[in-house]
């Protein structure tokens, strides 16, 4: 390592290194460089096809990438999805992956599929009470709930897993504005009063930046600014671009 | 009315077995949206091997048990090494393996275990009871309680375990499931091998009640199944079993009643399917899926 702390708040949890992948031979992703530390937001803003699903795609291990993806200690670039799941990456897809004929508890307690503690019931409540609209349709199939609900329930059921860092694709995409807006509030809140890492791809980028202590702007598969979400949201191109100023 | 309630009782009994190559075809197919045409073959070959066990003198229970722990890993190992190379193939692909496998399995029981007629006992002694002129078979009792059985087991594996949530998860969205950490791969090998072994369980029950054990004993049973699975919907386990019941009893009825379709019974399982498939393409308990976007 680098000199940087390893565990703590503050320690880099995950620094990319020239990340290449796409589909087949399509190449999306041009070579990408990132960090989240321990402890942080940090939102990647782009517009359609920029390849932001593409990189989450990548770190979680659902297509082949390549580069550098060192993540608690591991290179996990070629793990197989489950692996890096295991390994404490918790990944919220873009569309909300609702296993859709399972009731809402059934989704939660596939999300602690790896754990081996006791403590999933407890943990379950603990997430009822941070969305209690989930906990009136505990008993419900999780397809039938509104597409808020349904990414409260994405949400709750990859914290289930205790994950070290939680990856959302577009966790804005399809919600009225004022459901993204208390999902945007509770996200902010699960970061400064558990401390839960989050890597967010967004195109809402308000919303995103408000709750981001740092960002990144991907274009055409490449990072082409980063910094502080005062100084992306200062930055001139990102504010036409992104915030509509 | 004594030969409405033997034929509807011998109904119950040939759904019995209906039902349970149904059960083997739905758990695959709601895991992997596979329809599997090698699922009879499968599970001719594991009865060859009840018989091939009990000509060692072993008791035929025995010889069961230990066909249906082959067969499981059998069905997991065909899954891994035949169905994972194609499993991102166009359906009709998959098809023409599952249809490949059927003729090899056909023909590497014929090889192996020759083609002659062979005899299975039964585990339970035959015997049959005749209240009021109705024909009750020891058969009929044996088939209806070990399915009862096995769907209990079933129930139980796939609503109160970890493996069973997982199992429902990939069937619902494996994607999804993938990324909370289920090894789906691992999960569709428990499948093929909970199908071959429940196939393998139906062999070996059908073929004592029948004249022997040749290489073409599953293919009718397969058809039949498929018309259960078609009418229960493909994806409902429930619905295999009460499909299997009504494609049975139908048959029985028909050759009971309609002396015109007797030897040409396969008409009814055809006529079910073709019935389902034109008012309701989902089957009777099969899930209309929900989604809310």
């Amino acid at each position: 390592m680098t000199g940087e702390r390893v565990t703590g708040p503050g320690a880099q949890l995950l620094r990319v290194e020239q990340l290449t992948g796409g589909y087949g031979a399509v190449r999306v992703l041009h070579g990408l460089d990132f960090t989240v530390d321990d402890g942080e937001v940090v939102v990647i803003l782009g517009a359609n096809g920029a390849g932001k699903t593409t990189t989450l795609r990548g770190l979680s291990g659902l297509i082949d990438a390549r580069g550098r993806v060192a993540f608690a200690g591991h290179d996990i670039v070629g793990w197989r999805p489950e692996r890096i799941a295991a390994a404490g990456i918790a990944h919220v897809p873009q569309g909300r992956g609702t296993i859709t004929e399972l009731t809402v508890d059934e989704n939660l307690r596939l999300g602690a599929y790896t754990r081996r503690d006791r403590d999933v019931t407890t943990d379950m409540e603990r997430w009822y009470e941070v969305f209690p609209r989930l906990a009136q349709r505990r008993r419900q199939a999780a397809g039938s709930m509104s597409g808020g609900e349904q990414q409260m329930l994405a949400i709750a059921r990859a914290l289930m897993a205790r994950p070290k860092l939680v990856l959302l694709d577009e966790p804005s995409l399809g919600l009225a504005p004022i459901i993204t807006q208390e999902l945007f509030r509770t996200l902010g809140t699960l970061n400064v009063e558990q401390g839960i890492s989050m890597l967010i791809v967004e195109q809402n980028a308000g919303l995103a930046l408000g709750i981001a202590q740092r960002g990144y702007v991907l274009e055409t598969g490449s990072i082409v600014v980063s910094g502080s979400s005062a100084e992306l949201a200062g930055n001139d191109d990102v504010r036409r671009a992104y915030l509509g100023i | 009315m004594a030969l409405f309630f033997t034929q509807l009782l011998n109904g119950i009994q040939n759904g019995a077995v209906y039902a349970s190559l149904a059960i083997a075809l739905v758990l695959i197919f709601r895991t992997t949206g596979i329809l599997n045409f090698a699922q009879g073959e499968i599970a001719l070959y594991s009865t060859y091997i009840v018989w091939k066990l009990t000509t060692t003198g072993m008791p035929v229970w025995l010889a069961i048990l230990l066909a249906i722990a082959i067969s499981f890993v059998g069905g997991a190992l065909i899954e891994r090494v035949i169905i994972r190379p194609v499993e991102r193939s166009s359906p009709l692909v998959i098809v023409i393996v599952t249809i490949g496998m059927f003729l090899a399995i056909n023909s590497l029981t014929q090889l192996q275990f020759g083609s002659g007629e062979q005899a299975l006992p039964s585990f339970y002694p035959q015997h049959t009871w005749r209240p009021g002129g109705v024909l009750i078979s020891s058969n009929t009792l044996a088939l209806v309680g070990v399915l009862a059985v096995e769907c209990a087991l079933l129930y139980l594996v796939l609503q109160r375990t970890k493996l069973g949530l997982a199992f429902r998860g990939v069937a619902s969205n494996p994607e999804s499931s993938q990324l909370l950490g289920v090894p789906v791969g691992r999960i569709l090998m428990v499948g093929w091998g909970l199908a071959a072994a429940v196939g393998a369980l139906a062999g070996a029950l059908v073929v004592p009640t029948t004249t022997g054990l040749v290489p073409s004993s599953m293919q009718q049973i397969l058809v039949f199944a498929f018309a259960a699975a078609a009418l229960g919907g493909f994806d409902s386990v429930f619905g295999a079993v009460v499909g299997g019941m009504i494609v049975g009893v139908a048959d029985a009825l028909t050759i009971g009643y309609v002396h015109t379709l007797r030897g040409i019974d396969l008409l009814v399982p055809f006529g079910l399917i073709l019935l389902v498939l034109l008012f309701r393409p989902a089957g009777l308990f099969g899930t209309t899926r929900v989604e809310r976007v």
